[in-house]
């Protein structure tokens, strides 16, 4: 065979794409391999394939599809969390003569990854994965508005996934950190697959993720119970509508800026390069215009979750209830107006910057009034100590520091001292692991025992609580200092001996992080290991308020028997308050949605689509953007998406379960 | 007041981290860094006046309304109050009203584009001074300064006189960089098209260290440069060295200059042509290619219409007209031949090891 024929079937693709000589990535490919192949043996040896496909991966119940987001994040977590020990350990032992153990190559595809996979790869699909599992059981929906294309934004936020790591073993991630930036972007700077990998993974996950905002907003709009004004809706399916408003509005500016930059790079368009007229600078706009609101889009329905928590374990109503819901739309509306405060030093003029800065600030008033609401709520409150309101403590204290360091960040002059240095790396971590992460374990935590029907080990539970807040302040207080100390980000390399001692401090909190991970694996294998003391069977193991609570543990396929009646903000409190008793007949049957594959298969000719124009394989990214089109189009022509379950079987779920609910105090 | 406790709280904060004198930020040598700071400790202070009783209370009610108390006030309907809701959201609204006042007038006053109206606190700027202008130039990887005023030039190393109100013009070849230090004024975006400005002033000879503060690619971690205030006199003798170290900065010198490099050592020109600066500004360094400024002109007079008017491609030469492009622009990749395909430093990673 010729080189242009293989050339023209395999693109540049070649032997040398994959690192053979690479021993890190050799031994993590090894790791990888085997730790697959264990699981598709057993998965075969126990005849799983048939039960996963039929009951999880062509499922649209948003229960399930709930779970594998969340699934998928925790196993991204892992890698980006792994990258982010590299860096630790590089920036530790990196000082003068000694280069470390990763060269720029590598350690700045680390930090791309790191940051690229974390928002894209683990805090999007924990929120996406929450939200959907709660939200509609919150509501007291049966499910989302639109189940199949709840399963097809998970399948293309899969394979936006599944690209990202591709490219550790199979040419290289992108170098150039997670926001790509133009004009080093630009195919002039970077002319390898890093950037094509880049955008294609996240132009794939972000359709998904758009879709999926969409089908939240139909379902809380549409799809609330009877009783259920907008005014009686929790905090977090509040929180949770707003955080999907932001996201269906900004998505669009990253995918149209991530779409100019491909035309770039494939057409030879000059939207963003410097010569021919192109504005980089434009570029910046359009990523901060949608990832500044994007940090809403994630801290939005954390702050929900902190909202249902502490009322719950504080046994009280939520304190300023519609406070707390303006707050959220006012952070909502705010979020769009105040993307250029990642650019202040670009030098806009001393009035756009102090209109940007002035209103970055102004968020931090909302935001206030819901730490004073968390805390009165608080007040006068019978406060359990179980580890959902710890995590919600902890986060009380962290998070206040982030915000302080944000608003100092916001002020103008004050970001001329430290834009781009690690204090700001500092701070976005404070608020993104105290404000955010800290939410999304304490939901985890909260909501596992609806999920599958026992509370996760509180031992190792308390191991990984600890291990994340301490090991967060050991790891970021010396890179607040640091950044002090003029330190700017990025760097894999020091001259300055001083500073090794901070890096070395830094390094060891994220091992104390790492305990904190494994401290979570933990607490769901050895809840696993002890579900039969752990059981909740009552359905509503923390005395909970909302109406998620009221259904059992885990809620059968159809969530509610009887759709219920909404009279009370805390429905589910209000219901055991006046003595509700479950009905045990009347029931009738229930309509629900089908499973389909359509979903997995779109989203896996997205992902060649995606390898093959990577990968310059033309023949190949045609035929599956055809395929796309054919199935796409095939799917609307499916008639079978519908079937009722009978009101006899209903009545026979709700018999069993009937007698192990509780019912009120 | 809330200045000395802030300024307390810092210094306290860093004695005990034993960082003191090496963080920078805190205790920088020239005056727009040392306002920049002041304001910092400002504001912390300002904020201090919420957070502190934010995480006290948190704490307090934390351990008073937990389960095991048995004597606290326990009342689970408590969730409204008007008063409360009013301290609750006029708390942070008058903090951050008092910081948007500062917020305001610190931007303009702090503006890097603004000329100095003093070197020193209390010290205006003498009538007759005459500012230094410097032209920085980022380039991969390294720091270009060209002293226009002096005809000297210089690579990763930049002096300064110490009171002397300095006016920095800043581009970039071609990436979005950020020319950082920290002792004398903070940062600001180098980039490629576009002239940045920076007024300052250093206040106390010695060396310090400047930074590229936005990541480049390759090389960026080892682009820094060296920062020497010196006393008037020093600085004369400094120019004089430079002057007699031979070595002359010309177009020819500084196309081989933009070539991408890591680490380069400090270096100094005798003499710097007039108008490079203009030539990176312009994107012409190469013989040949036209500047953007002619460009423009040129597109603007032989336009069609009114070059002022909205309407869309008022004023743009039609396509048919416009010159050919000068310069390779890169191949993308539906252009390229099979042959080409392979081509492309992504199968050339580097020497393995380091």
């Amino acid at each position: 065979m010729t080189d242009a024929v293989s050339k023209t079937i395999f693109g540049r693709l070649g032997w040398e794409s994959f690192p053979i000589h690479e021993p890190i990535l050799l031994g993590t490919f090894a790791v990888v391999v085997l730790l697959g192949l264990v699981i598709v043996g057993a998965t075969t040896y126990f005849r799983l394939w048939g039960y996963l496909w039929k009951e999880w991966f062509t499922s649209v119940d948003h229960k399930k599809i709930g779970i594998m987001y969340i699934i998928l994040a925790i196993i991204m977590l892992l890698r980006g969390f792994a990258d982010a020990l590299m860096m630790r350990a590089q920036q530790a032992i990196a000082f003068g003569a000694n280069e470390g153990y990763l060269n720029s190559h590598h350690y700045d595809q680390i930090f791309t990854a790191h940051g690229t996979i974390m928002i894209f790869f683990v805090a999007i699909p924990l929120v996406v994965g929450i939200v959907n599992f709660v939200m509609p059981l919150q509501i007291g929906a049966r499910d989302v508005a639109f189940p199949f294309l709840n399963n097809l934004s998970f399948w293309l936020t899969v394979a936006g996934a599944i690209l990202t790591m591709v490219s550790l073993f199979v040419g290289e991630f992108a170098r150039t950190g997670w926001l790509s930036y133009a004009p080093l972007a630009g195919l002039a700077y970077s002319p390898d697959t890093g950037v094509d990998y880049y955008l294609w993974s996240l132009q794939i996950a972000g359709v998904g993720t758009t879709l999926s905002a969409i089908n939240m907003v139909a379902t809380v709009i549409k799809m609330r119970a009877p009783g259920m004004t907008m005014m009686k809706m929790p905090v977090f399916s509040w929180t949770a509508l707003c955080s999907n408003v932001l996201a269906i509005a900004i998505f669009p500016a990253l995918t149209a800026a991530f779409f100019l930059l491909m035309l770039d790079r494939y057409v030879g368009t000059a939207f963003f390069t410097n010569d021919l007229g192109g504005a980089p600078m434009m570029y910046w706009n359009m990523v901060w215009i949608w990832g500044h609101p994007e940090v809403y889009v994630l801290v939005l329905p954390a702050f929900g979750i902190y909202s249902e928590i502490t009322s719950t374990f504080s046994g009280k109503r939520l304190f300023g209830y519609s406070s707390m819901v303006y707050a959220t739309v006012v952070i909502t509306i705010l979020a769009y107006l105040v993307w250029l405060h990642h650019f202040f030093t670009m030098g806009a003029g001393p009035s756009v910057n102090s209109f940007f800065g002035i209103a970055t600030m102004v968020i931090s008033i909302p935001t206030g009034a819901k730490i004073f609401n968390w805390l009165f709520t608080m007040y006068r409150g019978n406060i359990r100590f179980e580890l959902p309101m710890m995590w919600v403590v902890a986060f009380m204290i962290t998070f206040v520091v982030g915000g302080m360091t944000g608003v100092l960040l916001a002020i103008p002059p004050a970001d001329f001292v430290l834009h781009n240095s690690l204090f700001l790396v500092a701070h976005f971590h404070n608020t993104i692991i105290g404000g955010v992460v800290f939410g999304l374990f304490a939901a985890m935590v909260y909501w596992f025992p609806k999920a599958f029907g026992f509370k996760l080990d509180p031992f190792w539970g308390k191991v990984a609580f600890w291990g994340w807040v301490i090991g967060y302040w050991v790891a970021w207080t010396p890179i607040y200092v640091v950044g002090l100390m003029g330190t700017v980000r990025r760097v894999h390399h020091f001259d300055d001996p001083s500073l090794q001692p901070y890096f070395i401090v830094a390094a060891v909190g994220g091992v104390i992080i790492l305990v904190g991970i494994l401290g979570f694996v933990m607490s769901i294998v050895m809840g696993f290991v002890k579900r039969e003391q752990l059981r909740d069977t009552t359905g509503d193991p923390w005395d909970g308020r909302t109406l998620e609570w009221s259904t059992s543990s885990p809620p059968p396929p159809y969530n509610f028997a009887l759709t219920p009646v909404v009279h009370d903000l805390d429905a589910w409190y209000d219901m055991k308050a006046r003595g509700y008793e479950r009905p045990a007949d009347g029931f009738r049957p229930i309509h629900m949605p089908r499973n389909t594959g359509a979903g997995v298969i779109l989203a896996g000719l997205a992902l060649v689509l995606g390898f093959a124009m990577v990968w310059y394989m033309w023949w190949l990214a045609a035929l599956s953007f055809v395929g796309l089109l054919v199935v796409a189009v095939g799917h609307t022509f499916n008639f079978k998406r519908d079937f009722f379950i009978p009101a006899g079987d209903v009545a026979a779920t709700e018999a069993k379960r009937r007698p192990l609910l509780g019912v009120g105090a | 007041m809330k200045r000395a406790a802030g300024l307390l709280l810092v210094t306290a904060l860093s004695l005990l981290l034993g960082g003191c004198e090496k963080m920078v930020t805190m205790f920088p040598t020239g005056d727009i860094a040392l306002q920049q700071r002041n304001l910092i400790l400002f504001s912390v202070g300002v904020m201090l006046l919420i957070i502190v009783p934010v995480i006290v209370l948190t704490v307090l009610f934390a351990y008073r309304y937990r389960w095991s108390n048995p004597n606290k006030v326990y009342d689970p309907t408590f969730d409204h109050s008007t008063k409360l809701e009013l301290v609750i959201w006029s708390c942070p609204l008058l903090i951050i009203i008092a910081l948007s006042v500062v917020t305001w007038t610190s931007t303009h006053l702090l503006d890097p584009f603004r000329p100095l109206d003093r070197i020193a606190p209390g010290k205006p700027v003498p009538v007759d001074a005459k500012p230094l202008n410097v032209q920085a130039v980022a380039l991969d990887w390294k720091w270009l300064f060209i002293y226009p005023d002096l005809g000297i030039a210089t690579v990763n190393e930049l002096a300064l006189p110490v009171d002397v109100p300095v006016r920095f013009a800043i581009t970039s070849s071609d990436q979005f960089n950020t020319f950082y230090a920290p002792t004398l004024a903070g940062m600001i975006y180098a980039m490629p098209t576009m002239r940045s400005e920076l007024n300052a002033v250093l206040n106390k000879p010695g060396e310090s260290w400047g930074y590229s503060a936005n990541y480049t690619g390759r090389g960026y971690s080892d682009m820094r440069f060296k920062l020497r205030g010196f006393e008037a006199a020093d600085f004369d003798g400094w120019v004089a060295e430079t002057r007699a170290a031979g070595g002359s900065l010309d177009q020819a010198k500084l196309i081989e200059l933009i070539k991408p490099s890591e680490k380069d050592p400090a270096a100094r020109f005798a003499s710097a042509d007039a108008g490079l600066f203009d030539r990176v500004l312009n994107r012409c360094v190469e013989p040949g290619k036209p500047c953007m400024v002619d460009v423009m002109r040129r597109d603007m007079e032989r336009g069609g219409g009114d070059p002022n008017s909205h309407h869309m491609g008022a004023g743009m030469p039609s396509g048919r007209e416009a010159e050919p492009l000068i310069g390779d622009r890169p191949k993308p990749a539906l252009e390229k031949t099979p042959e080409e395909k392979g081509v492309g430093p992504n199968v050339t990673a580097p020497a393995h090891g380091h």
